[in-house]
Parts: structure tokens; sequence; C-alpha cells
């Protein structure tokens, strides 16, 4: 057998019915493409998502009031106040996993500065919550603990709140703001850091003493939340016990008995969010993998179409001297250069419409060698295993009676 | 003329099975041809020819008997020792052409030898050119098979049985197909390539055409009848010359 006559056999045959090979493809094309398409979504979410839980603090660990039940009512974990001051101090002091330490109480409210004013939230923290969030300071100081411990009226602000309340471009430090008819004087302005995963505004926010919003704003003596981070994200776990132990020690809880907080770290969420995209991208995967199978089935279709019109053409050549095999290997060939023909047309149409996605609706992607590779392989699979039935059919035909077939 | 001895058939039978019937379709036939002859097998239809013509063609086999091809025992060959044999010994004519469509007669041609890994596509090439040649249609060579006549489509058609330099030529009812005229132009390439020695067989069911071989085989229910040397072999030429020309 001559692998070279046999494929410039099978390209002669496909040149004659250029539009049907077309269309044939297309079914391949389209399965390539989507396949391509659907996991570079899938996986340039993924990998964004990633990267904010980062940028967020990976060794973040957020403690907060667990919910519990009064009399068989389950009450709103956030009305608990059990997370207390001494709760934060034995915190920052006995743990040997946790790194950085700060007890978390906000509000929301009325910004003034002048004629403008504007929404937003004030977190009462202390100068270790710059740390564990990543947030650095632009321009001008963070305040001292001094300041935690004086209550002092000053503050830190995100870009947000500037834009809003200084829309004349003044520098804001220095400057004298107004919350809940508290004057809060601006030591700092806080690095932006855009909008997270989640669509939240993270430069949206005003930060504060924790005594200062504790005693002065919100006029309460519990923590609504601890913030800690662990020394490393590998350590989180360690550090976790450590703080659940000790919470469950000061809030006097039994053996046995259900937490009255809520540990949470940034492992678990990106845990979470990376199940989630891993089900979307297997999810658009599947539905891109039935388009390439109903592809297949198309090519398969085709084949057998292709094998009854040609019966004479196939007994023509069996009498002038191919063998079975030759019948097969041309009708295999003709199915896997339509596969990968497609395939390869599929694999660029897939690679460009990744790119527009991601230049049309700023959508990220992130193309994968292998998702290239797979798609480009399936395909080729694809070709030989829906091929091989038609051109079976072909091989099997008798000369004798497909020579005469009308 | 050489004696060699290209077809011998020893008490060849076939038997198919219908249902449950067995339908005698070759109840021992036995001959030889050598090489330089050009014989008609005749037959009405139902007489075995086109079974006798499957296995001359060893497309089939016979259910006893042995068929000795070239010198080759083919009874006990294998289908692709047989699809081997038949590239490279056997040329095919038939009654509807078979060309390739939207394929040229030169690729056409070239079609057996595609199936030759021996050859290289030059020699290829050229041994189409010079069978294109032979049978006249040098100037049609590029010629796509639904661009050319009955005529010459069968012309390509012989061209591509003599291209692979068979010791025989089958044409099963290869006039069938074509006008008188047409008919006659065809039969005169037969007895031109009859001529220059090739050896040919032609099956049909019209008897006029027995007049134009060297030999006539005739068929009924599966047995020879008659085997008969054609000692005045008739010249197709004159029969053409004499048609009268068609000016509409």
């Amino acid at each position: 057998m001559n692998l070279t006559n046999l494929t410039k056999i099978a390209l002669k045959a496909l040149s004659n019915n250029k539009m049907r090979c077309f269309l044939t493809m297309l079914g391949i094309i389209i399965g390539v493409a989507s396949v391509i398409t659907m996991l570079a979504i899938g996986q340039g979410s993924k990998r964004s998502i990633r990267a904010q839980i980062a940028e967020m603090g990976s060794n973040m660990i957020m403690i907060h009031p667990g919910n519990m039940e009064r009399g068989g009512v389950r009450q709103d974990a956030s009305s608990m106040q059990t997370l207390k001051l001494n709760d934060y101090q034995d915190i920052a002091e006995s743990t040997e996993y946790v790194a950085a330490c700060s007890p978390s109480v906000n509000s929301s409210g009325q910004f003034i500065y002048g004629a403008n004013n504007y929404p937003s939230t004030i977190y009462g923290v202390t100068e270790d919550y710059l740390e564990i969030r990543k947030i650095s300071i632009e321009e001008g100081n963070m305040f001292s603990p001094q300041d935690v411990l004086t209550s002092a009226k000053v503050c830190l602000v995100g870009k947000t709140v500037i834009d809003n309340l200084f829309p004349n471009g003044e520098n804001p430090i220095g400057k004298v703001i107004r919350f809940n008819k508290i004057p809060l004087k601006i030591m700092g302005t806080l690095t932006p850091k855009g909008y997270n995963s989640m669509g939240m505004d993270q430069d949206d926010m005003v930060l504060a003493p924790y005594t200062t919003v504790q005693k002065r704003v919100l006029a309460i003596t519990y923590l609504q939340g601890i913030y800690c981070s662990a020394l490393t994200e590998v350590l989180t776990p360690q550090a976790i016990d450590e703080i659940s132990e000790i919470l469950r020690k000061n809030h006097k809880i039994k053996e046995g008995e259900d937490d009255d907080f809520e540990i949470r770290s940034q492992e678990e969420m990106s845990s979470m969010m990376s199940s989630t995209t891993d089900m979307m991208t297997i999810l658009l995967a599947c539905i891109a993998g039935i388009s390439l199978l109903v592809g297949g089935i198309g090519i398969m279709n085709i084949m057998y179409v292709s094998v009854t019109e040609r019966t004479r053409e196939i007994g023509l050549r069996m009498s002038i001297g191919a063998r079975g095999i030759d019948i097969l290997a041309q009708f295999l060939i003709e199915a896997v250069i339509i596969s990968v023909t497609g395939g390869i047309i599929g694999v660029l149409l897939g690679v460009g419409s990744s790119i527009a996605v991601n230049l049309l609706f700023n959508w990220p992607v992130y193309i994968q060698a292998y998702s290239v590779i797979l798609s480009f392989f399936v395909c080729t699979i694809t070709g030989i295993f829906f091929g091989w039935y038609p051109a079976r059919k072909a091989a099997n035909l008798d000369p004798i009676e497909a020579i005469r077939y009308e | 003329m050489t004696t060699k001895e290209i077809i011998r058939l020893e008490n060849i039978r076939r038997n198919f099975i219908v249902g449950n019937e067995t339908v005698h379709a070759l109840r021992g036939v036995s001959f030889t041809i050598n090489a330089g002859e050009f014989v008609t097998i005749m037959g009405t239809s139902g007489s075995g020819k086109s079974t006798l013509l499957n296995i001359l063609g060893c497309l089939d086999t016979p259910t006893s008997g042995e068929y000795y091809l070239d010198g080759i025992p083919v009874k006990s060959m294998g289908k692709n020792e047989r699809s081997i044999l038949r590239n490279r010994k056997i040329g095919f004519v038939f009654q509807s052409y078979n060309l390739l469509p939207k394929t040229t007669a030169l690729e056409n041609v070239e079609l057996p030898l595609m199936y030759n890994s021996a050859i290289s596509a030059r020699e290829r090439h050229e041994l189409a050119s010079r069978a294109l040649d032979a049978v006249g249609l040098s100037d049609r060579k590029s010629h796509k098979s639904n661009q050319m006549s009955g005529g010459q489509q069968q012309r390509v058609a012989i061209a591509r049985a003599l291209v692979n330099d068979p010791v025989i030529i089958l044409a099963d009812e290869a006039t069938g197909n074509l006008d008188t005229r047409t008919s006659f132009e065809i039969l005169v390439l037969f007895q031109e390539l009859h001529a220059r020695g090739r050896t040919i067989i032609f099956v049909t069911h019209n008897p006029e055409l027995s007049a134009y071989s060297s030999r006539n085989i005739v068929l009924r229910d599966g047995k020879i009848i008659s085997d008969t040397l054609n000692e005045k072999q008739a010249s197709a030429l004159d029969v053409l010359n004499k048609l009268p020309i068609e000016t509409d």
C-alpha cells in the first residue's frame, strides 16, 4: 500500500465535493473552537479569582460571631455580641502562628466635607489591619498605637471616598471630614485596589482606630469581628486551631458543644471559588464536548452517504486492483483530513474568539496549551472513530455488485 | 503469432445458493485462450456469461474446477492476492465506462497505477499519456470525464485498461451504451489493439459482433454450446466507412 498515493486519491475525492466537505468540517470547527473558547473563559476567570484572593491576602483569617439559638430561636450572626476585646488580646498575645491581628468594628453612614457628602463605611481597626488586608498607604501616615489608646479622631481614606468628597482635586491630608457629626482628621490616603472578584469596590472605605468607632460612633463594647493573618498561607490551619482553642476557652464552651463563633480563611474561600469555577469549566467543556461529538456524528453521516453514493466508484477501484485495505485507508484518510483540517481551523477560530471575548467583553481568558492539544487530539480520534464504520462498509463491498450498482 | 497460453479453464463450476435452492450458473466450462486471440463470449441473459466474466476477471472464484491466468492458479488465492493480480494482469472495460467524475482523462487512466507502489509518479504520468495516445485521445488528456462524449469516455476507459500492460483485456458489453457509429469506432479500436497483439475477451449478448472477432464462444445454461474460430474476420473499419454520415 502506498500512503502517498492513497492520500492523493483521498484529497482528489474531497476536492470533488468541496462544499459538502466544508459543511462536514463545520461541525468539527465549531466543536473545537467552542471547546477552546469555553476552557479559556473558564480558566481565565479561575485565574483572575485566584489572583484577587492572593491580593486580598491569602493567609488572612476572619473571625466572626457565629449564630446561635436563644430559646429555640436562631439569631442573626451579626447581632451576636460574643466577641470581646479580651478575645482579641488573647489572640494577639498568646498565639504562635498568628502574625498580625486586628479587631474590627464598622459602621455605615454619610461622610461630609464642605458641601459634599458620600455614603461609605468606616472600619475600626488597629495598624495591623493594613498588613492583614494587604492595604498600603499612598500618602500620609498610619495612625499610631497612641491614637488607638486615646480613641483619636483620625482616619485614613480610600480613593472612592476622596474622589467624592474632594471633587476639585484638593489635597485631603490634614482636612477634617465628618461622620455622624464626629469630626475626623484625614491622616493619609490608601493606595487604590480597584474592584474585587465579587464586584465590590475595595477603595470605598475609611479606616479609623477601633476604639474611636467603638466608643464614639457605635457606643458598644463588643467586637464585630477579628481579622488575623497566619505566618504563612501553609500555616493557616494551625493558626485557626490555636484561635479556635483560645475562643472556646474564653467563651467557656464545653467539649462537644458547637462553637459560638465562625472562623473563615481565604483558603476556604479560594477553594470554594475554584471549585465553583472548576464546575463551571467542566460544564462549559461538556457542552463544547457534545458539540464536538455532534460534529463527529456529522462526519460519520456524510461518510455513510458518500460511501453509498460512490459505490460504483468503489467497485471500479476494486476491479482495477484496489484491495479492501486500500479502500478502507482511502475513506479513513478522507475522514481524518476533514477532522484534522477542521481541527486546525477550529483551533485558530477558538484562539481568535477567546481573544475577541477578552477584548470585547473584558472577560479574563487564558488559553492553556493542553486544551489546544486535547481538542486537536480528540478531533483526530473523532475522525478515525467515526470514519471507521463507513470506511469498513466501503471496504467490505463486493466489487461485482458495487460495479453494477445503480 | 505466439501461442502462449493466457487463460485456461478446467471444468469450472459456479453454484449460488439462493434461499434453499442452489443455482448452477456454470456447469463445467473448459477452454483455453492463447495470447493474441480476440474472443467474443456470447449468451442470452441467464446463460452464465456474467458469472464467467467475473471468474475470468478474478472478481469471483469458481465453486470447483481450476482457472489459470497467465499460468497462475487463481482458485486458491485470497481476496487481496486477487486484487493485486487484477491490478497487474487484467484490464477491464465496462458497459457504462465507470470513469471517475470531475476527473481528467489522464488522471482516470493513471488510476490503476496508483494502486501499484512500484511505479513512480513520473512513470505513471508517462504510461497514462502513452495509453491515451494509443486510443487516439492525445488532444483530450486534460478534459474532464463529464466534458467528453460517450465514445470518448469509452476510449478513456480502454486506455485505463491498457495502462498496466495487462495480459488480457476484459470487455463487458463495451459497446452497449453507444450508438451504431460510435460502437463501430470502438470496435475498430479493439481490432487495432488485437492487430497489435493484445489478447481481448469481449462479452456481449449481441450476436452480430461475433463477425469481428477471431473466435466466438457461445454459452447457454452454464455450458458452452459452441466454440468456433472465425477465419474470415470482418473489418469494423469497412463497415464504419460505409455508414451514412449523419449531418444534422
